[in-house]
């Protein structure tokens, strides 16, 4: 399932209507409470887009209240609450700078789908991490053998590789191989490999497709 | 009885250091007068650690206005005599009130109390000075959202760090003699319990004889530490400290005894000063220069 997720909509029902800017921390605390409600409801493995589009300024404490711990709960640990991917749209330049410093002190990373439909990563990653990363980007979807064989590593190398990434949940994982994680906003089709029923539901600043 | 602190003709971060040096000395429940009247100038500063010092009493004090009526109408505009005459009794003639805006002042003084008063400011300062930070400054759009963002997180600090209300001001000038070119100036100071007690609140104080408020300064400002268990902490004032080199300015922190500054190439001033007068709470500075042609 998929969810879109307009995080300015979610600040002016959690906070306060008349503000359009991501600043403090009481602030991105309520914020992320909000985008977490919506995660309980949308099932336990989804893709959750979050556009920041309509979002003015997002200051260094409140990218570390909402993006950090956000990802915090999903990723890098051994029992998340649940298997939710995301990817984060509409940022801009200042936004980038905010949470690239919260991702690298946390040595997290995350994907971030351009207005041209690319996505990129950002954040702490190595090298090796992020050749991975864009290789499957490359080949669409793999198993860790076709993996092996495309990059000319040893399987089990590229079953580590890959693995680290899911859990990082920088790539999918299903039963049809490891898919890179890309998001199904303006006008761009998900990648097919999570279940997508069709059905879009309500809610402000929230839509599942 | 009631001492008369005379504050000097130009009021701003280094010559506050008079009213601290006269202050220091007298006890929190003796009658003070300020005396502005000779003052001409104030910078956002000067204004908004006045308002601070009238905080730190128990008696009442009296604010003898400037009698320049350039200074006294000008400081009206920055609406500092709005707060100004909640905390002291004034001498002299207020200005009247004039209608229109003055174009440097970029945020009137604005009292920093809780989280939506930072909202607050960024939407004023998003509103209504875009167009001065881009024609006087030259800084592109998407540096005035930096500059933004480092004003949010100074102004955080006080909610986050000193137990009391605060003030901010900014404003814009030419520093003709000094640089020869545009300045926006930030200030937000704070009578609360400064960055040692902070520290202290959740680590006790160090187990050294070095422990004091420029030691407390620098684990803060140049180390990133704070007084939170939470690893995301001190990201703000990291982020301010990597948008003022990135941006040529400086940032200095006054708390306590001490003075710290992080200092671009065009200042003199020094990196840590320390036996200062003691004054409580964070007085806060950010000074960013106008972007020349060749930078």
């Amino acid at each position: 399932m998929i969810s879109h997720i307009d995080v300015s909509s979610v600040l002016k029902r959690s906070v306060c209507d008349l503000y359009s800017n991501l600043v403090t921390r009481p602030t991105g605390a309520a914020v992320r409470i909000g985008i977490e409600h919506h995660l309980d409801e949308i099932g336990d493995k989804s893709l959750a887009v979050l556009d920041f589009s309509h979002v003015g300024l997002l200051d260094f404490s409140c990218a570390d209240e909402i993006v950090a711990k956000l990802l915090m709960q999903y990723v890098s640990i051994d029992i998340p609450r649940r298997e939710v991917y995301f990817v984060f749209y509409g940022m801009s330049e200042s936004h980038m700078d905010a949470i690239e410093a919260v991702l690298e002190r946390h040595s997290l990373a995350l994907v971030t789908q351009l207005a041209d439909g690319d996505a990129k990563l950002m954040g702490h990653i190595d090298g090796e991490q992020r050749r991975a990363w864009e290789k499957v980007c490359e080949m669409g979807s793999a198993m860790p053998a076709d993996f092996a064989v495309a990059t000319g590593i040893p399987k089990e190398t590229a079953e580590r590789l890959l693995e680290t990434l899911w859990r990082r949940r920088l790539i999918i994982r299903q039963e049809s191989g490891y898919s890179p994680v890309r998001g199904a906003t303006a006008g761009l089709s998900p990648n097919g490999l999570l279940s997508d029923d069709g059905s879009t539901s309500g809610g402000s600043g929230v839509q599942v497709s | 009885m009631t001492t008369i602190i005379s504050a000097p003709s130009s009021l701003d971060d280094h010559t506050f250091e008079q009213i601290f040096d006269q202050l220091a000395p007298l006890p929190p429940d003796e009658k003070i007068v300020i005396d502005c009247r000779r003052t001409r100038w104030a910078s956002p500063y000067g204004l908004t650690a006045l308002l601070t010092v009238a905080q730190t009493r128990l008696e009442r004090p009296t604010l003898a206005i400037p009698e320049l009526e350039d200074t006294a109408s000008y400081w009206n505009r920055a609406s500092f005599f709005k707060h100004a005459e909640g905390l002291y009794d004034i001498s002299g003639k207020l200005p009247r009130s004039r209608s229109g805006s003055e174009s440097s002042v970029l945020l009137e003084v604005t009292p920093i109390a809780q989280t939506q008063d930072i909202h607050t400011v960024v939407t004023n300062i998003q509103t209504r000075s875009q167009a001065i930070l881009q024609e006087k400054l030259h800084l592109e759009s998407k540096v005035t959202m930096r500059f933004t963002m480092a004003l949010s997180e100074v102004c955080q600090n006080v909610i986050e760090h000193a137990g009391t209300g605060g003030w901010v001001a900014v404003q814009a000038y030419k520093w003709q003699q000094r640089l020869g070119r545009w300045v926006v100036v930030i200030a937000v100071c704070d009578a609360g319990m400064g960055f040692r007690k902070s520290l202290e609140s959740s680590q006790g104080p160090r187990p050294t004889d070095r422990w004091d408020d420029g030691m407390a300064l620098e684990e803060t400002v140049m180390r990133g530490v704070t007084r939170f268990r939470d690893p995301g902490r001190g990201q703000g004032l990291a982020g301010v400290k990597k948008f003022i080199g990135q941006w040529d300015g400086k940032l200095s922190i006054r708390s306590g005894t001490a003075r710290i500054a992080v200092l671009p190439q065009w200042d003199e001033d020094v990196a840590l000063k320390k036996d200062l007068a003691y004054f409580p709470g964070a007085q806060v500075q950010l000074t960013i220069p106008e972007r020349l042609a060749d930078q």
